[in-house]
């Protein structure tokens, strides 16, 4: 058989949504706690308000404290925030190691086949060598993947899903 | 590296959705222009989330509020979630979302004028067995207007969010009615080119999987990427 096709999250997936899901830490999980938040925009500009964001990341390793998972919603600023777990590196292809990063899952109406991207943190070393960010050609384009430390633990990414900024989307 | 696991296949072309599909409007201004940049699939694609019943309650009956039934015609949806070998997906997280009978939708942004029901929320979630095996209580949505183009109606569906057994296999979908004439009109189910890929979203109707005198029932079977037959030592990385 084949994988079953995907159909688009629609405006009403917040009939799921548990706002609790947007904080990783609520099970008990200790580490250093960093808020990840930033914004999504369209091709118009225009922030997309109605847009489902999940995030997964396997440091720290998922455990009954530490889901490793969250889900949010953009707000009506399509603003998106998550409190989490500061994750380490993680090993690689081959012999290489990933330098800390978390998936991004983007949803949302007008989406057929959710986006897959990633963040990863501003002054990391290991952002140099790590072996996906290494395949984007253009450097400058590297950055869309890149969150920026606004304040003491607050990291920001925004993600634009098309235009001049278009952030990077992967096929996995 | 502790764990060697395979990575999954690759989509069979033409079964999955363009996100450059302008017939459904909302697709214009929200579809990256550029190509996707294909990755190599390492620990943080190989593996995913994991949900136990104990810590998210499964809600298996949503045609019930507390003793009051929800308005409508009362239907049990039934089916397995496999992989693209036809091994079980057990103990995976399946989320339902819908609107009720008269097609709206239990949401603020849910304009049209159709009646909401107190007694129905329009959203639940179960787990599958270890057969892969999942089975839920619900009404029938109806259908609703939407802005898409004159007169755009959606056919009746169900949503879906699974999980399975990694960040690579996140599926989610919609479940359709035999028989509606909308199907043929609807740019979202249409955005898939391989028709039998896409009449696959179509829940086949089955008295066995109802009950006499309750409910009717229809069958909806799920698929997820199959992993190769192999772990590969370097997930292939430079072989792109």
């Amino acid at each position: 058989m084949q994988t079953t096709t995907s159909q688009t999250i629609g405006p009403y997936w917040h009939l799921i949504e548990d706002k609790s899901w947007s904080d990783l830490t609520r099970f008990g999980a200790t580490g250093e706690v960093i808020t990840i938040e930033g914004t999504i925009t369209d091709g118009a500009n225009a922030k997309i308000t109605d847009a489902c964001v999940e995030i997964w990341q396997t440091s720290p390793t998922a455990s009954d404290e530490f889901p490793g998972f969250g889900r949010a919603a953009t707000n009506e600023a399509g603003i998106f925030s998550f409190k989490t777990i500061m994750p380490g590196p993680v090993r690689g292809p081959g012999n290489t190691l990933q330098a800390p990063h978390l998936a991004v899952t983007i949803l949302a109406r007008g989406l057929m086949f959710h986006l897959a991207t990633r963040l990863y943190f501003e002054n990391e070393p290991a952002n140099e060598n790590d072996p996906v960010l290494s395949l984007i050609e253009d450097k400058a384009r590297r950055n869309s993947l890149i969150a920026r430390q606004t304040k003491t633990g607050v990291w920001h990414l925004d993600i634009h899903l098309q235009g001049d900024a278009e952030t990077v989307f992967f096929e996995i | 590296m502790s764990e060697m696991l395979a990575p999954f296949r690759a989509y069979a072309p033409g079964t999955q959705p363009d996100n450059d599909s302008p017939q459904y409007r909302s697709t214009g201004l929200r579809h990256p222009t550029r190509p996707l940049l294909k990755i190599p699939q390492t620990i943080t694609e190989l593996t995913g989330p994991q949900f136990s019943p104990s810590r998210f309650p499964p809600t298996d009956n949503i045609a019930m509020n507390g003793t009051h039934e929800a308005v409508g015609e009362r239907i049990i949806v039934e089916g397995f979630v496999r992989d693209e070998d036809g091994r079980p997906v057990a103990n995976t997280m399946v989320e339902i979302w819908q609107a009720n009978a008269a097609g709206r939708y239990n949401h603020p942004r849910d304009t049209h004028d159709a009646p909401l029901d107190p007694d129905f929320k329009g959203s639940g979630r179960v787990f599958t067995d270890p057969d892969g095996a999942y089975r839920f209580i619900t009404i029938k949505p109806g259908a609703y207007p939407w802005g898409n183009h004159a007169n755009a109606w959606r056919p009746n569906h169900i949503h879906f969010s699974l999980f399975g057994a990694g960040y690579a296999t996140r599926l989610i979908t919609q479940m359709y009615f035999p028989g509606d004439p909308l199907l043929d009109l609807d740019p979202i189910f249409l955005a898939t080119a391989d028709t039998q890929a896409r009449n696959r979203l179509i829940a086949k109707f089955d008295l066995d999987v109802g009950k006499q005198d309750y409910a009717l029932g229809y069958r909806f079977d799920m698929y997820l990427r199959g992993r190769h037959a192999t772990p590969m030592e370097d997930n292939h990385a430079d072989h792109h």
